[in-house]
């Protein structure tokens, strides 16, 4: 417990202390770039992550945050540093959007659910193109802020960091939480979960709509820093994929995961974008990496890292565990659990 | 005495199979009831129906005198119905302690739902139920490394937690090994005596024989005979429909 706090406020510091170390733009866009991934990796992971529902549609919330701002910002002739205060009505209207897609797309199951989340997505993108509010196929230009150009992207830096901050802070919070506890029973036996007592539909809802406002402030900052929120990149398949990817590598439903893959991962797409004109070459091993991912660690760097951890504490600490019922072997003696569990007697 | 459930005539099928037919039943509060039959007999379907899992097609079933026909299965556990399954079901990716304070009921002080799973009280007694049912050492580990008949105690215990008025379980002894069948059935006669009501369905005739002070049998859906071990051991039609294809039956491996 001490060594968790110890390390997150470690992370923190050094996030912290980052944009006033490293002055070079280009690595600092990089940065924001990779704060604002990951406050919606770490709020995807709150939803997907501890319910077990995949979301492919995530870009909705995204995107719909970055048009309420672009949108109400040009209504209401909002300019300068005023702009931000459009944050929270991004998470708003992203939560709006959650309640009225979560009643219909979370009354199915899994599979089912990640398809629906994709045709949402879909209907965004189609929805963004055509209308006028949304300024069609040529977008919505944002306000540029007149900030110091040295110090451009610090404002965005910080802005993202506190959203990755209380993204990260409501996950830790739901995961010790009864309500993060029923999230975890529904995502390994909705039915058995429901036959004990968890209300499974307002439970699921409520995590997506938590993980949707998240989603929608984070789409609301991005749409300020890249200046322009257009169909084709507000509602961005690829931003599903790699969110995904991010919380898979990292691990699905730890604190940390979704965190630690958006920190590896976004860094190295970007990175890699920037190197190879060719944008399609990312796309391609971003393609890769989540194959490599899913095939060799399917449950994550944090899972497997702790699994290894307990193994070899387990080892050290054998002889004291040694409370199993009679004739019953040892936990760690009976791998075949899950086989035994298919040979009906 | 009086019945804590009640089966009234119920019947389900699935399309042409008449999975319960005219089925009705009684147990008693306090007793340990067995519930036998052949494969395919509706036993399983009956704790679905009895449960909320399956709806019934017609018949009443009541808890108490409380009619609970059709209720969503989180309403029948509320009311004190708690049930094990035959292919146990846990929670393999929470740790045994996370799995037994899924079911703990909201107490009034712990309200908001991002209060920490489990209060301190709720705590103790999940672990004193993990002391009982012998899975204490396994408290903190995932429950995907337990034993398959772990497993069956961890679903005991998680479902006791709520405390039920009654617990149906299916299969508790099936493909468990005979040192963890006896603890097992010291456990239940201990619940027992502490007032706790079972219904059980088991192919293990020994573990129901041994356990159980009324039997029940079922035969295609329907109680073909009801009484004390002693009877239903000689009941010539309970051999017709059960007992006497033994020899063929891989059911007859636990006796």
């Amino acid at each position: 417990m001490i060594w968790r706090a110890g390390g997150a406020l470690a992370v923190l510091a050094i996030l912290a202390v980052f944009p006033l170390a490293v002055t070079n733009a280009a690595v600092t866009t990089i940065a924001v770039d990779t704060l604002i991934f990951a406050a919606v990796a770490v709020a995807w992971n709150i939803f997907s992550g501890y319910s077990g529902y995949v979301s492919l549609g995530h870009a909705l919330f995204f995107g719909g945050g970055a048009y309420t701002v672009g949108i109400a910002g040009r209504a209401w002739h909002s300019t300068g540093d005023a702009v931000f205060a459009l944050l929270p009505l991004a998470g708003a209207v992203a939560a709006g959007l959650a309640v009225v897609t979560g009643v219909f797309a979370l009354r199915v199951r899994r599979h089912t659910f990640v398809v629906i989340t994709i045709a949402f997505f879909f209907i965004a993108q189609i929805t963004a193109s055509n209308l006028t509010v949304t300024g069609g196929s040529s977008g919505i230009l944002a306000p540029s802020p007149n900030w110091d150009a040295a110090t451009f992207n610090n404002p965005f830096y910080y802005l993202a960091l506190a959203l990755l901050v209380a993204a990260t802070g409501a996950s830790w919070l739901i995961r010790g939480s009864r309500f993060g506890l029923q999230l975890r029973a529904i995502r390994d036996d909705e039915d058995r979960a429901a036959g004990l007592g968890v209300r499974a539909m307002p439970v699921k809802l409520a995590a997506y709509v938590i993980s949707a406002i998240l989603t929608g402030m984070a789409g609301g900052l991005w749409f300020y820093f890249i200046g322009q929120a257009l169909p084709q990149f507000a509602f961005d398949p690829l931003f599903d994929l790699s969110v995904v990817v991010m919380a898979f590598f990292g691990g699905l439903g730890t604190i940390s995961g979704p965190l630690l893959g958006a920190l590896v991962i976004e860094p190295a797409q970007q990175y890699l974008t920037l190197q190879y004109t060719n944008e399609y070459l990312s796309e391609i091993l971003l393609g890769v990496l989540f194959l490599l991912v899913l095939i060799g660690l399917p449950r994550g760097v944090i899972p497997t890292g702790a699994e290894k951890i307990a193994s070899l504490r387990a080892r050290r600490t054998r002889p004291a565990a040694g409370a199993a019922p009679p004739g019953e072997a040892p936990a760690g003696a009976t791998p075949g659990g899950a086989a035994v569990r298919e040979a009906k007697p | 005495m009086t019945a804590l459930l009640r089966v009234s005539a119920v019947s389900k099928a699935f399309g042409g199979v008449q999975a319960l037919d005219d089925c009705t039943l009684e147990v008693e509060e306090g007793a340990v009831a067995g519930l036998i039959g052949p494969n395919g007999s509706g036993k399983t379907t009956l704790f679905n129906v009895m449960t909320g899992y399956e709806r019934v097609d017609g018949g009443e079933i009541h808890l108490d005198g409380r009619r609970i026909t059709n209720l969503a299965p989180r309403r029948v556990f509320a009311l004190g119905i708690g049930r094990t399954f035959q292919l146990t079901r846990i929670f393999p990716r929470l740790t045994v302690m996370e799995n037994m304070l899924i079911a703990v009921p909201r107490s009034g002080r712990r309200h908001h739902p991002l209060a920490r799973a489990g209060g301190r009280a709720d705590r103790r007694r999940a672990a004193d139920l993990l002391e009982f049912t012998g899975l204490a050492g396994h408290a903190d580990a995932l429950a995907d490394t337990l034993s398959y008949g772990q497993r069956k105690l961890l679903e005991l215990s998680y479902v006791l937690i709520a405390d039920p008025r009654i617990v149906l379980l299916d299969e508790p002894a099936g493909g468990v090994n005979p040192t963890l069948v006896h603890h097992l059935a010291d456990r239940i006669r201990e619940l027992n005596a502490a007032g706790r009501t079972f219904l059980i369905v088991e192919h293990n005739m020994e573990f129901v024989m041994g356990l159980c002070g009324h039997v029940t049998v079922l035969d295609s859906g329907t109680v073909v005979a009801s009484g004390p071990p002693q009877i239903i051991r000689g009941d010539p039609r309970v051999l017709d429909a059960y007992l006497g294809t033994a020899g063929e039956d891989d059911d007859a491996a636990g006796r």
